[in-house]
């Protein structure tokens, strides 16, 4: 047996991590576009980027862990084909993996703008941090969690910053307006402009010396479509993570699965959802597979704010608010019906942790 | 490098040098010791880092921010007097020789 991994981001280094902590002794190989070793992106827009913390900070795991591990990991070299009948990946430089299984950790890639600069990489945070030593008047387009994070770290170091989102409210796919208006307030009261529902204007981007797009992900499917593997938005998978290929697991942001939580089809961009899918595949190829049922959640630190969301909220028609928003400290429970879909805390942890519990009870509850 | 010491539920112990800045939490992480989860990556967002430190310890440990004590209401494993998140805990040359236990469970 041997495995290969393509993707080295947080999702795909688990899937080999994972392996080796449930006992398997094959070959692994991590392969990777990028030239570092795995690392953690949520940082990149936090700590990393406020230079709190340099590369060493962020990686999952020391240099040394992987040949510690007997885990190759190829980087710089990306994966150029899926050979599904010779079960091979084919890498840009030639050299051929073969595979008993293979893991598509390929995660996704930011929408970009002309002008614009992205955050995704940690070479597109070091360019943002560089840039955040001078003087900067900036432009963030879109009002998402990358972009409000952006913005965070930009106006507590100091810069002029304004948000420009298309849409009438920020954070629209994530969470409910009223926790959205909170965080658009908290970033108004420290003088960062936003404006919603707003069509991006010549003068206000004349203005702009730093300019950045944060205005989404489009999955990376490109092998796997290559492959003749089904997609669909993502790579489509079933409830063990299996692509229409038994030998082919997707992973992580580039994977399309069904959510009971969701009650539909979606892809997920979180740390959660990448660890958790890398263990539930990792047992699958041990041989004791289990459906991927983990509770989602999320959480994004802006100023003094810690926002964690448990389930998944959309499509939510009813809310309950425990705490007063005023007080900074709150959590919205949302439902369908009586049905609760999850919770939006704003500093309130215990609320968080408590109905990820209860999420995941019920989960088990209904799958048992 | 100061020196950390995991002990497990079954008594097993794991020696570890840790990067002086670093976390008691990242000290584990990096170096595989097993039962520190660290879901959150240590953003005090997930409480799955809790250690309880050894009941003989008497090295000085930082005062405990109110969103640690909250998580902490809401561990897997019970709370006792010598709870911590162990990514609250950084490590210095003062902490050189700290020992944690580490719980039966996180999640």
């Amino acid at each position: 047996m041997s495995v290969v991994v393509i993707g080295a981001g947080q999702a795909g280094c688990q899937a080999a991590v994972s392996l080796r902590e449930q006992g398997y002794r094959g070959p692994v190989t991590i392969v990777g576009d990028e030239n570092v070793p795995p690392y953690q992106r949520p940082p990149l827009t936090k700590a990393y980027l406020a230079g709190d913390v340099d590369l060493d900070g962020v990686l999952v795991r020391p240099e040394s862990f992987y040949a510690a591990h007997g885990i190759d990991l190829v980087l710089g070299d990306p994966a150029a084909a899926i050979a599904r009948e010779d079960r091979e990946v084919v890498l840009r430089s030639g050299l051929a993996l073969r595979y008993s299984h293979l893991v598509l950790a390929t995660g996704a890639r930011p929408r970009t703008l002309p002008g614009a600069l992205t955050l995704r990489t940690v070479a597109d945070a070091e360019v943002l941090r560089e840039r955040l030593h001078r003087p900067a008047r900036a432009l963030v387009i879109g009002a998402g969690f990358v972009g409000l994070e952006f913005a965070a770290v930009a106006r507590t170091k100091g810069h002029e910053v304004t948000v420009v989102e298309a849409l009438p409210r920020a954070l629209a796919r994530s969470v409910s307006p009223i926790v959205a208006d909170h965080v658009v307030a908290r970033h108004q009261e420290r003088g960062v402009r936003v404006l919603l529902g707003a069509e991006l204007s010549a003068p206000e981007r004349g203005n702009a010396d730093l300019v950045v797009a944060g205005i989404g992900v489009v999955p990376n499917v490109a092998l796997a479509e290559d492959a003749g593997l089904t997609v669909d938005d993502g790579v489509v998978v079933d409830a063990h993570l299996r692509t229409d290929d038994p030998f082919i697991y997707a992973i992580g942001d580039c994977a399309s699965f069904s959510s009971a939580f969701a009650g539909a089809r979606i892809r997920l961009e979180s740390v959660q959802n990448a660890m958790d899918q890398a263990a539930c595949v990792a047992a699958g190829i041990m041989g004791s597979a289990e459906p991927y049922t983990a509770v989602p959640w999320f959480w994004s630190d802006q100023y003094d704010m810690k926002l964690q969301i448990a389930g998944i909220t959309r499509g939510h028609d009813r809310t309950e608010v425990d705490g007063d928003p005023s007080s900074g400290r709150f959590a919205v429970y949302c439902y369908r019906g009586d049905r609760l879909l999850g919770v939006e805390c704003v500093n309130k942890p215990a609320a968080f942790v408590q109905t990820r519990r209860r999420l995941a009870e019920r989960q088990e509850f209904s799958v048992a | 490098m100061p020196k950390i010491t995991y002990t497990q539920p079954d008594g097993v112990q794991s020696v570890v040098d840790v990067n002086e800045g670093d976390s008691v939490m990242r000290g584990a992480v990096l170096n595989g010791v097993p039962g520190i989860v660290a879901q959150c990556g240590g953003g005090a967002s997930c409480g799955t880092c809790h250690v309880y430190v050894d009941e003989n310890n008497t090295k000085p440990l930082p005062e405990m921010h109110p969103v640690e004590d909250e998580l902490l209401h809401c561990t897997s494993s019970p709370r006792q007097d010598n709870s911590r998140l162990s990514c609250q805990l950084p490590v210095s040359a003062e902490l050189d020789g700290l020992v944690v236990h580490v719980p039966e469970t996180q999640i």
